[in-house]
């Protein structure tokens, strides 16, 4: 089976059941999906599809055949081919704000926070808290990083109108 | 060779040194070769510097998520006047890393950091000699910046002094350390220095380990843990039922069960399709009958603190209070469940897991396999936040056994199930206080009985394979905690009774961040609020009044005026309206430290939802080496906290637990996350103490009085589900 991660072609062995996420994590030795609970609950094995943020925990491997996914990797060049940029930046906005904030605790749950962050401001460019709250809230942190993540969305989303930094 | 080459590098490197310590270069063997742990009293245990003008420092505590491992550097280069670029960590292994305890108690500063710090300046002191003689300047001539040492008109670096070589040398025991006065990095927010990696995909979790040749594993028992002692027995297993899983296979030892697979898609679907009988468990009391059977249960009775005459304080009083209060059991719950790699040999042993303490699993390994510690070797790699004793010990014994069972190395992953289900639950809690204050609002008599049973000892594993359940020794932190149940007021007249359950009637416990903390605070702070009330005092004025410890009154001001509190009685504003809004205050620790909180809250009366909206929390943790890992660790609290109180429920019946994931055991999410405020104290001239726990006893009773004072009624259990809360609100309105 051929599937396309992070703009490039792989050819997997796995059974088409297999959920995307042993795949990604195993064949492909990805770093960022991370499996959190196996039920799309949390949110920990979020990759973009097509743009869409997608519970790889329990897409079966054949349903992304054809379609584009992006993981935590291939954030930055996926920004730069959205906005149309020349090169892709080491980071997408979102992780550069999450450092500038000192989000993160244990971190585990980022994987998830920043590939939905990301999907929110490609749709959403000027989010409002309320919006915020609302678009993230299927993403769960237990160490409590909520109010940091909050202003980490919003400090990229002013880094991003002004230049697409 | 290693000595030649030791003296050919350092050139004047003996002086200084003695016969014996040069003697003991030939023995120094490659770091990382032999088992663990290294002679505590030696510098080269801590600290190895390399040519090129860098060091590493070889620390045993483990990075949590909350910032230790940064910290821990920041206190290294301060004494050796590094600059944070040049000094980093390796992770904790049994073979490379000092033995300095587990990681808990928050206790990575608290303890780890004067251990760090007299390691860093017993390294400088034999670096400042070699200079000495290198420079042909006195030591109290030299000045030391960014690892380059300066005197006599010129200079040397650390690098070339030592460069890659052992230094050999004992702790002297009279290194000078560096006045606080002095400090340059401790005291300061330096960024966390792992956070870019955890944020670009670049960090390996424990999860993402994988060695050549290694099958996946996964562990199969019934979903949600049955009576602590009662174990789980199987009647039988039916391999029938996963044969259209070839490469699955099935791993048994006594009643410990699982399977591995090549692929980790096979193991996990093994795991769910094999058919097991289990045997029917002894009845647990369930969530409806918990308290009722706790508090009737024969225990073991225990004074922790008496001093007046409780009862002539109590009967005399112009104002008394006496309540009730429940406290839930509590999940650690980590968001990435506990994950290991074991690849057991016939002689010897390798672990990675995600422990707190990798001494304490190297021995109970060294036990469950019967093999001499010094032939295992276990290595630390961060998993998911733990916030207390989950299943990271049992993980690493399920893997350990899969291993041995399999002949090959074994990667295990625990599935949701596993991890909530099985988990060694912060203990549920029972409460009853009396209190009582005089005409002029001074506490004059408080008593608080507490009934909770203690942690367990023998991981679900272990139990698993035959090994008796246990009790965790030592009593102080399991039962009633005179520091926060009135230990920060002035009372004459007071006594503690701690009520303890046997351990093996109930679920697994352990030890959960703030261990039963929460509840106290919970039961405690609102009988205090209640005498201010009472006395027709303000909250904030009263505790003030009673107290006189001034670094509890500092985290109490510290609140109050991060929230502008004014003063007014509590309750004063009720209003008929259905969305009401109260602010509460409270006072807490666990071990050290001193905590202090300011809630404002919103209850709908018609709904039963109560929200957080905005709080706040002071510390004072002496000597804060990094205020704004502090700071984050407040936030952690603030919300976890929230969460606690309004979410968090083991739910179990007759059988066993039913809280399995995040459906039935639910958590604070956006929508509900408050606003947070984090005040941290800085007392640079005391010594530095826990800072990961303490403010978590605060903002529980802060909560729980601005219920109070938004509705004029006391919440006598948590968490403050809707059912709950409407519950009480109608109940008291028609009392």
């Amino acid at each position: 089976m051929q599937i396309r991660v992070n703009e490039r072609s792989w050819t997997v062995n796995a059974a088409p059941d297999t959920r995307l996420l042993y795949v990604l994590m195993n064949e492909l030795q990805l770093q960022g999906p991370r499996f959190g609970c196996g039920l799309a609950q949390c949110g920990s094995c979020s990759v973009l599809v097509n743009g869409v943020e997608t519970r790889s925990c329990v897409t079966p491997v054949s349903g992304v055949e054809g379609k584009s996914v992006t993981t935590l990797e291939g954030l930055p060049a996926w920004y730069a081919a959205q906005k149309k940029l020349a090169k892709a930046p080491a980071l997408h906005p979102v992780q550069q704000a999450m450092i500038d904030e000192q989000a993160v605790q244990c971190g585990y749950c980022f994987n998830g926070m920043i590939i939905k962050s990301a999907e929110l401001l490609s749709k959403t460019p000027r989010p409002t808290e309320a919006q915020i709250r609302t678009q993230m809230n299927g993403h769960l942190c237990r160490c409590g990083t909520y109010p940091r993540i909050m202003k980490a969305i919003q400090r990229a989303s002013v880094a991003m109108a002004g230049g697409g930094r | 060779m290693i000595r030649r080459d030791f003296l050919k590098a350092g050139g004047a490197l003996v002086v200084g040194f003695s016969l014996r310590d040069s003697l003991v270069a030939q023995e120094q063997v490659v770091r990382g070769t032999k088992a663990g742990p290294p002679d505590a009293r030696q510098v080269d245990t801590w600290l190895a510097i390399h040519a090129d003008n860098t060091a590493t420092v070889y620390i045993g505590f483990a990075e949590l998520g909350q910032g230790a491992s940064t910290a821990l550097l920041q206190i290294a280069a301060e004494e050796l006047d590094l600059d944070m670029s040049q000094i980093k960590t390796v992770r904790l292994d049994t073979n490379v890393t000092p033995n300095q305890g587990g990681t808990y108690s928050s206790a990575s500063i608290n303890r780890g950091g004067p251990q760090v710090r007299t390691a860093a300046a017993e390294a400088r002191l034999a670096l400042l000699k070699l200079a000495s003689a290198k420079l042909n300047a006195p030591q109290d001539q030299l000045s030391v910046s960014k690892g380059v040492v300066s005197g006599s008109g010129r200079s040397v670096t650390y690098g070339e002094l030592v460069g890659d070589k052992p230094f050999n040398v004992t702790f002297t025991g009279t290194a000078p350390v560096k006045p606080t006065t002095e400090y340059k990095i401790v005291g300061t927010k330096f960024p966390r220095n792992d956070t870019p990696a955890k944020v670009s995909a670049q960090y390996t979790y424990m999860q993402y380990v994988r060695v050549p040749g290694m099958l996946h594993g996964r562990v199969v028992r019934p979903r949600g843990q049955r009576m602590y002692g009662a174990g789980a027995k199987i009647v039988s297993v039916d391999e029938a039922s996963i044969r259209a899983i070839p490469s699955a296979r099935v791993l048994r030892k006594g009643d410990f069960l699982g399977v591995v697979a090549e692929n980790e898609w096979d193991a996990v679907r093994a795991a769910q399709q094999l058919k097991v009988i289990w045997e029917t468990p002894p009845a647990l009391p369930g969530n409806a009958g918990l308290h009722e059977h706790m508090r009737t249960a024969k225990t073991e009775d225990s004074i922790v603190l008496e001093r007046g005459n409780v009862t002539t304080g109590l009967s005399g009083a112009a104002h008394t209070v006496s309540q009730t209060c429940l406290g839930p059991y509590h999940a650690h719950a980590p968001f990435g469940p506990n994950c290991a790699l074991a690849d057991v040999k016939p002689d010897s042993a390798l672990v990675m897991c995600s422990t707190q303490d990798v001494y304490g699993t190297r021995n109970s390994l060294s036990r469950l396999l019967g093999m001499p510690a010094e032939k295992i070797r276990v290595q630390y790699y961060e998993g998911s936040g733990t916030y207390g004793h989950s299943c990271y010990d049992d993980v690493a014994q399920a893997v350990t056994l899969l291993s041995q069972l399999a002949g090959k190395p074994v990667r295990l992953q625990f599935m949701r199930w596993d991890e909530h289900g099985w988990d060694n639950y912060g203990p549920a809690h029972l409460g009853e206080v009396r209190a009582a204050a005089d005409a002029n609002g001074k506490i004059a008599a408080y008593e608080y009985q507490g009934w909770q049973h203690g942690w367990s000892n023998t991981e679900t594993s272990a139990q698993l394979i035959g090994t008796p359940t246990s009790e965790w020794p030592g009593g102080g932190v399991q039962g009633v905690n005179r520091l926060t149940c009135g230990g920060m007021y002035d009372i004459p007249n007071l006594k503690l009774v701690n009520h303890k359950l046997p351990v093996t009637a109930y679920l697994k416990g352990g030890w959960l961040r703030s261990p039963l903390d929460l509840s106290f605070a919970f039961a405690s702070e609102q009988a205090i609020d209640q005498l201010a009330y009472l006395t027709g005092t303000d909250s904030y004025e009263f505790r003030k009044r009673n107290m006189t410890d001034m670094r509890w009154l500092g985290v109490l001001d510290a609140a109050a005026q991060a929230a502008k509190w004014t003063p007014r009685k509590a309750a004063a504003n009720l209003s008929k309206a259905n969305l009401v809004t109260g602010r509460g205050i409270g006072v807490g620790t666990h071990l050290t430290s001193y905590g202090g909180a300011v809630a404002e809250i919103e209850v709908n009366k018609e709904t039963g939802r109560v929200v957080a909206k905005h709080l706040y929390g002071a510390i004072d943790a002496g000597q804060v080496v990094n205020p704004g890992f502090v700071e984050s660790q407040i936030m952690g609290q603030l919300v976890q906290t929230a969460s606690r109180m309004f979410k968090e429920e083991v739910k179990f019946d007759q059988n066993g637990v039913t809280s399995l994931d995040w459906a039935s055991y639910p958590i604070l999410r956006f929508d509900e996350c408050p606003e947070v405020t984090a005040v941290v104290v800085q007392r640079l001239d005391q010594r530095s103490t826990g800072a990961g726990e303490e403010v978590m006893a605060a903002a529980a009773a802060a909560i729980a009085n601005a219920f109070f004072d938004a509705t004029g009624v006391r919440m006598k259990q948590f968490p403050f589900t809707p059912a709950r809360v409407l519950a009480a609100l109608n109940g008291a309105k028609s009392a």
